[in-house]
């Protein structure tokens, strides 16, 4: 059977090179990075030279990288650290509507430990209004917190502009740029901002690999507290299969990215019209072209996702949803809800997100097995059978 | 192991008595868009028995094979059976259904006992 992965951003492969680079840290180069010996040094240099990579894919300072276990550990270290490490001059934090659950819940623990959060609103493609963050930092606000692009509809959000304004207010300004890094060009410097999160399992790294960079002079509070490692801002000894997994994933995307997005962008625009064209009563979620390159999210109405989502698997097409039934807790994604969908056409969510791997016949293919998929589903449906009675219920 | 097991896999990838009835003797509806899941369900009833049972249903993959199953277990059930059917026995028959999904994607035994009541709702007021 034809076996299409379209759900990148849920994980990407790990590519040869990667897995190659990391084998020998399965193995025989075992020591301990802190230790003061042959095994310790071998270990260390490693570490070392995968911290210089992982710092030039951001164009930042080695020492500037703090490595952790992933996405949700950097959003978690940066979001509560940045805020506790200021909370005697301001107990108040800005985050927007449609972050990263590890940035949200984050917030909302802060909360628990009495500072007060505004989340900024987004507009209908999710993109973020640097007035709208301006009009919402307060005299005792200590940290800013806006995603870089959103995973769930691919919206890019005008960070560079934001930063303009935190800067000028002295504020320190962390970015999740888990779906970024890697993927398009990321330059801290360009960016202006104060942290930055980063993951591996989005390009091409190993899972449970991560970064997080923080400005030199930029205080923190660390989340796990033990050991000197990381300069002291991340104790626990060193993950170094998966460090050096990252540190060769981020040397081959800053080599490569640009002749990635050149692969990735038309077979996305392809999907992103093609789609609709073929099957009535399809919306697109997030920005139409300011958006991720390999990146297609839609809203198919009348149906449900997860349905949707099990029926492509039988056809061998692996996708994602934000629909209530696919979530564990079974409610709606927020970043579709804060986009202004309903929670009906919030169902209908389906999400391809196309990697290294994806060719153009997989996208024909997709565009080939979709319209009877959703067909199926929508013979069965009654909001489909009352739309076609009455035509009311469509978007 | 996978979300579900073989028998609701075989209920979703094939379900049974999908469709409406046009002339139906009651229809019911349960569910909304927000928890996830809307199920309409239509009943033929002769003699006391459901002659015919067909639903539509807007949802994940466990609320399609339970309104499957619900149709399958209905159809030449006595009225008073079907009222007896319960969201517990439906999740039973398909072997389990996770956790999560117990409750608001398992409405087909509500849906139809809607149905019914709608049926003998029209039967007092002698017809329409």
């Amino acid at each position: 059977m034809t076996k299409v992965y379209l759900d990148n951003t849920a994980g990407t492969p790990v590519l040869p090179e990667v897995k190659e680079a990391m084998l020998p840290f399965l193995g025989e180069v075992y020591g301990n990075p802190q230790s003061l010996h042959d095994w310790g040094d071998a270990a260390r240099m490693a570490v070392d030279e995968a911290r210089e990579k992982v710092a030039g894919l951001i164009g930042a300072d080695p020492e500037e990288i703090i490595f952790t276990s992933g996405g949700t550990e950097s959003n978690n270290l940066a979001v509560k650290g940045l805020a506790l490490a200021r909370q005697t001059q301001g107990k108040h934090v800005v985050v927007s509507a449609i972050e990263h659950f590890s940035v949200l819940h984050s917030a909302r623990t802060l909360e628990k430990w009495g500072f007060k959060v505004t989340e900024v609103p987004v507009d209908k493609n999710g993109i973020v209004d640097p007035a709208d963050v301006k009009k919402s930092i307060k005299k005792d606000t200590v940290l800013v917190s806006i995603m870089h692009a959103n995973g769930e509809i691919g919206t890019i959000e005008p960070i560079k502009e934001i930063a303009k304004i935190t800067k000028e207010l002295k504020i320190p300004f962390h970015t999740d740029a888990v779906a970024t890094a890697g993927t398009i060009p990321v330059n801290v410097n360009e960016l202006e901002v104060d942290a930055l999160s980063l993951a591996g399992s989005q390009f091409y790294g190993p899972k449970g690999a991560g970064a997080l960079w923080v400005r030199k002079g930029v205080r923190i509070i660390p989340l796990l507290d033990g050991g000197i490692q990381e300069d002291g801002r991340r104790g626990g000894t060193e993950n170094v299969p998966g460090i050096i997994g990252l540190g060769k994933a981020a040397e081959l995307a800053a080599a490569q990215i640009q002749s990635r997005i050149k692969k990735l962008t038309p077979l996305r625009d392809s999907l992103l019209k093609g789609l609709p064209s073929k099957i009535k009563n399809v919306v697109v979620t997030g920005h139409p072209q300011n958006r991720l390159p390999g990146h297609a999210s839609f809203c198919v109405e009348f149906i449900e996702g997860e349905a949707m989502l099990m029926l492509l698997n039988s056809k061998g097409i692996a996708v994602s949803s934000g629909s209530a039934c696919t979530s564990r807790a079974l409610k709606a994604s927020h970043v579709l809800l804060s986009i202004g969908l309903s929670h009906e056409i919030a169902q209908g969510s389906v999400l391809f997100t196309l990697g290294l791997d994806t060719a153009k016949k997989d996208i024909d293919y997709v565009l080939e097995t979709m319209p009877p998929v959703v067909d199926r589903l929508r013979q069965m449906s009654p909001l489909y059978a009352k739309f076609v009675k009455t035509g009311k219920g469509g978007k | 192991m996978p979300v579900y097991n073989e028998k609701v896999m075989d209920h979703f990838m094939n379900p049974r008595n999908v469709g409406e009835i046009k002339d139906a003797d009651g229809v019911g509806e349960e569910g909304n868009p927000v928890c996830g899941d809307m199920m309409t369900f239509y009943i033929k009833v002769k003699d006391n028995k459901l002659e015919d049972v067909k639903f539509k249903t807007f949802g994940c993959g466990a609320a399609i094979a339970v309104s499957s199953m619900v149709s399958e277990m209905a159809k030449g059930m006595t009225l008073e059976e079907a009222m007896k059917l319960t969201p517990a026995s439906v999740a039973d028959k398909l072997e389990g259904l996770p956790k999560n999904k117990l409750h608001c994607s398992n409405l087909g035994a509500q849906a139809l006992h809607e149905a019914i009541k709608d049926y003998q709702k029209k039967q007092k007021t002698g017809g329409k």
